[in-house]
């Protein structure tokens, strides 16, 4: 517990705190008249509305699209069922820009919409809520779907048995205990898109304006900072209703569960109903993950010549001439994976120590702080970006400069990751079968090894994916940590597109190519460090 | 063999979490060696804060280094404005020796705040004057360029229609919906554009189009009036809706017209391949808003001395000459040579807009605003 | 010797009191059984004995050594959980190796041992068979497997047999019997079912909310249950209040014969159903209902005065429900129980 909360501490309550501060404290003392100015502005309440509701109808419509696919990846067994598991992440890791230009290439002028039924979304609230379907998809299906594989199904058979229907049998046993991972992914849905940045401006244009926007302006272009701390607090107020909401949802819900090998609750599809099922999944995954990402990968081989590798041939050329801006790829490539294995380790570390103290532990304070672990996601990346700047900057905590708080900062995202994967799942691991384990001679923590830990092992990997893609797509605060040069994968790709030229275009899309590739490559390596089945370790 | 690879793959793994374990802790128990990145040498180190888009060839760096001793390290801290804002905050610790990337549309805020040291540069005699706007020589002009309409040359020569010049021509009915401009909220050349704007028809006018002097909101009610499109950053306006670029071109962009840099048509033919003769774009020169990028001595540096050696050397003939294809910017010194593709496919602005820094900073957020309002909603 | 030692062992759950001064000894080799309904505590002694569930009061000694400060991977016991808690994500031979491993047994020493164990828990070869394949029984054998590999000084058993069907329950209860007197292994057992405890144990304590109504072997409990509450858990539902006189004892089903050492006064009085026989002349009832048990028909009579009576009867010439019958009671099936003693 003690490490989680220093952390916490140290790298977001204080500068977020710290920031705050010096915007509604001047020498006269506090101003929260501000709070009152700010809030009476025209504009401010529109802005906040149009967060909120966005936010809630893009969680709604994410669960609608993304469940039925949890289902469908938990419970049935079809070939490129892995790989697939890793393609519908890649959106997570791409950086917005890219996104929005593969978005646009389904939605947009000439995109597939207008030329199948002639509606064009761009500029549409529509555009913004497919894309954070598109952007969320994968938190749903791998946050549901990853505790769905664990559930035994003999469970629901009963409740047929009994006399339940299909779906009533699902409404009555698996939803309720599916609930806190259903809850645990809605959150962190909504905290995504409630925060939303690029997404909004890129589809929607410059008339839709989040909340996250304003921050970002007041604070990184106005240093408009008094006005930028009322928007933080309303932010936070905002989102400790969510949470709040969220854990008096699920406060009790979370109970210990029979939990079984995954592997032996999938199965090929059977009858209609499946195969429609999984048709329309894989057709839903088709249209809206895969297709964008295709016009990337097709955009990367279309060069003025006609289709061919001339991009990627110049992407293996670049830094040969020198200079600081353009990044070999290899390089590239190596900054990424080395800060996101740190950023994950972190994550890991962090997250997985507290929701252990979280399993064991009860109360309104465990509350508490089970919902401050999720408060980073809910909270203006440049707020704490800024704060980093303001109260790291005495020894021993001189972090500004150092390569390190890039890591800490994507950790502060993929910790409510780790915690809100792994706790549905550890507090489903029956108590007595550690008791079972303590008695045959393992100490707490060979028992919390072996035990919990084999138990835990696929949502543990399931968390560690996420931190993995939200380090490696530069999630947060770090767009606002300066660093020495050493680019990663979105960063160069983001120095691509600054810039005018066919080439310069065409390898920033080469690179994305590489940027989904290594991102898929890594999470499939890490679904293949699960051991198969249950075979004994010793 | 599966389970060799599996094998190895968790002992990686599980080396790696150990490794970030043990680092994370010494970065929470606040092990501040490692805080000043590369190591001991401090006193010999430079530390360069700068925007995102900063480069220099390397070998012009070593040669900074040999010359003087001092290693560069170069800290990339966000957009322009970001980056300032945050030396701002960080006044009297900053996190380097010396800025570079104010612009004359931040200028004032950065003066305002005091975060630099006066230091009057060797070499900035070498100057053109009318660059030098603070006398106080608290930052020092380093490069200078403008932000301008482009033009798609191929569409207006399959319609043997001529490109637009002036400002005024953006509102004529024969250029109807062929521009589109970035927010001047937050893009960095929307608001140079809007500021050009401000420059040539002044602060005067209604936003309603009366009959007065005709100021820049009587202007741009004209620009919405004739179909002027609004999207966020310069990334879209150039990537996805201007026909004339690589990106737009595959995006089915169908605006001729766009707010770029002077420079975006040379960088289009050093980025192509096989370079072609002529540049695809041209520049409207009379739509264009004058930057110029200064840098400065950060107050509390640690190592000033090698501060003002780097300043001195940002203004020497070197680097003026490698920013050109590295920044794609001009340099300011007067005996600077121009590459050759810039005095090929580049554009001779005469007579750019400029607005003063003070009025900037004066009158920045209400224009925003305004034009917000104006032509956004 | 005494392996096992508990002393005014109290756990108290909020208010209440889940054990209540407990003293119990388990001799070395020796099987107890501890008899109780639901909730009156007999799990919660084993979870202390354990050392997973904190003692509010008293002391646990295992050996002669106060266990207070002894976690439950150090005590050396064993525990099979009344639902095995088989460890899914292992198979049959990872779940019996799992103490082995904790020890720190070599590995060709786990798979000896494994072998060894599943061979005498009668699923030789199953080592690599996942648990979730497996029925009822055979993960019980599992568990019991599981808890025996360490070889642990004292196995306790928690329901060991509740789940299962009742022929494979008594097949299974003469094989432990057997296997623990082969093996001299110390056992403490609780269970429900008076059948199973007498099978099983050397000695019998039955419990009720949290305190010990009784303790003695098998044939003491059976033959001088200690009080009401014990006849009646042990089923036998002839109890009635009644003045004991010189060898005979006045009751509402009329005057019945005594043991001659039973102590005179106000007592209770148990008629076991043996000892409730068809005769030419006595109590007349009327035949409520019948049940073949095997060897005998358990009957339900109805008599004139008095509650019901359970009597026991051969085959041969059972009367039919409806009958008119007339019973008298054999005094070497009678008990006085004290009713001082009832707790």
């Amino acid at each position: 517990m003690a490490v989680p909360l220093a952390f916490f501490g140290l790298f977001f309550a204080y500068p977020v705190a710290a920031i705050v501060g010096r915007g509604l404290k001047t020498d006269a003392g506090w101003q929260l008249g501000r709070i009152g100015d700010v809030l009476a502005e025209p504009g401010i309440a529109g802005v906040l509305w149009f967060t909120a509701w966005q936010a809630l109808a893009s969680t709604a419509l994410t669960l609608l699209v993304a469940l039925p696919a949890a289902y469908v990846f938990a419970r049935l067994d079809f070939p490129g069922k892995q790989v697939l598991r890793a393609v519908v992440t890649i959106p997570f890791v791409l950086p917005t820009v890219v996104v929005g230009t593969a978005f646009l290439a389904l939605v947009g002028r000439g995109g597939l919409t207008q030329e199948l039924w002639g509606v064009r979304l761009d500029t549409t609230v529509w555009a913004i809520l497919l894309a954070h379907v598109f952007f969320n998809y994968a938190v749903v299906v791998r946050t549901v779907g990853g505790l769905w594989a664990q559930l035994d199904p003999r469970q629901e058979e009963a409740a047929r048995v009994l006399g339940a229907g299909r779906l009533a049998a699902w409404r009555q046993v698996t939803l309720p205990a599916l609930a806190p991972a259903v809850a645990a992914a809605a959150v962190m849905v909504f905290l995504f898109t409630f925060t939303s940045f690029g997404v909004v401006q890129i589809l929607g244009g410059p008339s839709y304006a989040t909340l996250e926007v304003e921050v970002y302006r007041q604070t990184a272009q106005l240093l408009d900072l008094s006005t930028a701390a009322v928007l933080t607090l309303v932010q936070f107020a905002a989102v400790a209703g969510i949470l709040a909401v969220h854990a008096w949802t699920v406060r009790r819900r979370e109970t210990a569960l029979r939990l079984v090998d995954p592997a032996r609750t999938a199965h090929p599809p059977r009858g209609t109903g499946q195969r429609l099922l999984l048709g329309g999944v894989l057709l839903t995954v088709a249209l809206l993950i895969v297709l964008p990402l295709g016009v990337l990968v097709e955009r990367s081989f279309d060069t003025p010549g006609g289709y061919g590798t001339g991009y990627y041939e110049a992407l293996s050329r670049a830094g040969s001439g020198g200079g600081t801006f353009l990044v070999p790829p290899l390089e590239a490539v190596r900054n990424s994976l080395e800060y996101a294995l740190a950023a994950t380790g972190i994550a890991l570390l962090v997250g997985g120590l507290a929701a252990a103290a979280l399993t064991r532990r009860a109360g309104p304070f465990v509350r508490g702080f089970d919902a401050l672990l999720m408060l980073p996601l809910g909270v203006s990346a440049v707020t704490v970006g800024f704060g980093f700047l303001i109260t790291l900057d005495e020894p021993p905590l001189d972090l500004r400069t150092s390569w390190l708080l890039v890591p800490l900062a994507q950790a502060l995202v993929g910790v409510p990751f780790v915690v809100r994967t792994m706790l549905p799942v550890l507090r489903a691991v029956d108590e007595r079968l550690r008791e079972a384990a303590a008695v045959l001679g393992a100490s707490p923590l060979r028992a919390w090894r072996e035990v919990d830990l084999p138990l835990v092992r696929r949502a543990l990997l399931i968390a560690a994916g996420f931190a993995f893609a939200v380090s490696l797509g530069e999630f947060g605060a770090t767009v606002f940590i300066a660093r020495a040069d050493r680019p990663t994968l979105p960063v160069a790709v983001a120095r691509l597109l600054g810039r005018a030229g066919d080439l310069n275009y065409g390898q920033a899309m080469a690179l994305s190519t590489v940027l989904m590739l290594v991102c898929a490559a890594a999470l499939l390596v890490l679904e293949r460090l699960r051991p198969d089945k249950t075979s004994g370790e010793f | 063999m599966s389970t060799t690879t599996r094998r190895l793959a968790a002992t990686a793994l599980a080396t790696a979490l150990g490794a970030s374990a043990l680092t994370a802790c010494g970065g929470g128990s606040g092990d501040g060696s490692a805080a000043d990145g590369s190591g001991k040498p401090a006193q010999k180190t430079v530390t360069l804060v700068t925007h995102d888009s900063f480069a220099v060839t390397d070998a012009v760096l070593k040669e900074f280094e040999q010359q003087t001793g001092h290693t560069v390290k170069v800290l990339n801290s966000g957009d322009a404005g970001t980056a300032l804002n945050q030396e701002i905050l960080t006044k009297g610790s900053p996190r380097g020796d010396v800025f570079f990337g104010v612009d004359n549309t931040l200028l004032s805020r950065a003066l305002d705040n005091g975060i630099f040291t006066p230091y009057e540069a060797k070499g900035l005699d070498a100057v053109k004057p009318e660059f030098v706007l603070d006398a106080q020589h608290r930052v020092t002009p380093v490069d200078s360029g403008d932000i301008c309409v482009n033009y798609d040359k191929a569409y207006f020569a399959d319609r043997k229609l001529a490109p637009p010049q002036t400002l005024d021509d953006l509102a004529k009915p024969e250029y109807k919906d062929l521009l589109v401009v970035e927010n001047a909220a937050t893009s960095s050349p929307g608001l140079s554009f809007l500021l050009a704007t401000v420059g040539k028809y002044g602060d005067g006018g209604t936003s309603q189009g009366g009959a007065s002097g005709g100021g820049w909101k009587d202007y741009w009610a004209k620009l919405k009036a004739n179909g002027v499109e609004v999207v966020d950053g310069w990334e879209q306006a150039y990537n996805e809706r201007f026909s004339g670029s690589a990106g737009g071109k595959k995006a089915k962009g169908d605006r001729p017209l766009v707010v770029s840099y002077a420079s975006s048509p040379p960088v289009e033919v050093l980025y192509a391949e096989p370079q072609p003769a002529e540049a695809p774009t041209g520049v409207a020169t009379g739509t264009c808003f004058r930057q110029t990028e200064f840098a400065g001595l950060l107050k509390g540096a640690k190592n000033e001395a090698g501060g003002k050696a780097l300043i001195d050397f940002m203004i020497g003939k070197k680097f003026q000459e490698d920013m050109p294809l590295k920044m794609f910017v001009n340099p300011v010194v007067k005996d600077a040579q121009l590459p050759e593709l810039f005095t090929k496919h580049g554009a001779v602005v005469e007579k750019p807009e400029t607005v003063a820094p003070d009025a900037i900073a004066k009158n920045r957020e209400q224009w925003v605003k305004t034009w917000t309002s104006l032509v956004v909603k | 010797m005494t392996l096992l030692e508990l002393a005014g062992v109290s756990v108290r759950f909020g208010g209440r009191a889940a054990v209540d001064g407990v003293d119990l000894e388990v001799a070395e080799h020796e099987t107890v059984c501890v008899l109780g309904p639901s909730g009156s505590g007999k799990s919660t002694l084993l979870r202390v004995v354990a050392g997973l569930q904190p003692v509010s009061e008293g002391r646990v000694l295992l050996g002669g050594a106060d266990q207070a400060r002894v976690p439950a991977h150090r005590r050396g016991v064993g525990l099979m959980f009344q639902d095995h808690q088989l460890f899914p994500h292992r198979d049959v031979g990872g779940n019996v190796a799992f103490g082995l491993r904790m020890q720190g047994a070599s590995r060709a020493a786990q798979q000896a041992r494994v072998a060894e164990l599943l061979e005498l828990v009668g699923l030789p070869g199953a080592g690599r068979r996942p648990v979730s394949s497996l029925s009822g029984g055979e993960q019980q054998r599992v568990a019991l497997a599981r808890a025996l590999a360490p070889s642990p000084r004292l196995l306790m058993l928690d329901e060991p047999l509740g789940q299962l069907d009742r022929g494979l329950r008594e097949r299974l209860v003469v094989e432990l019997r057997e296997l623990f007197t082969r093996l001299g292994t110390t056992v403490l057992a609780v269970t429900h079912d008076q059948g199973e405890a007498f099978a099983l144990a050397d000695r019998v304590v039955v419990m009720r909310e949290g305190r010990i109504a009784q303790a003695g072997t098998p044939l003491e409990v059976w033959q001088r249950p200690a009080s009401e509450f014990v006849a009646r858990f042990l089923g036998f539902d002839n109890v009635v209040p009644a003045t004991v006189s010189d060898g005979s004892a006045v009751t509402p089903w009329g005057e019945v014969p005594v043991p001659e050492d039973s102590p005179r006064g106000d007592h209770r009085l148990l008629v076991r159903p043996a000892g409730v026989r068809l005769a030419a002349d006595g109590l007349a009832c009327e035949v409520e209902s019948r049940t073949f048990r095997g060897a005998h028909v358990a009957l339900r009579l109805r008599p004139a005065g008095g509650p019901a009576l359970e009597a026991e009867c051969d085959l041969a010439g059972a009367p039919a429900p409806g009958d008119r019958v007339a019973v008298a009671f054999a005094p070497s099936e009678v008990v006085v129980i004290p009713a001082s003693q009832a707790p």
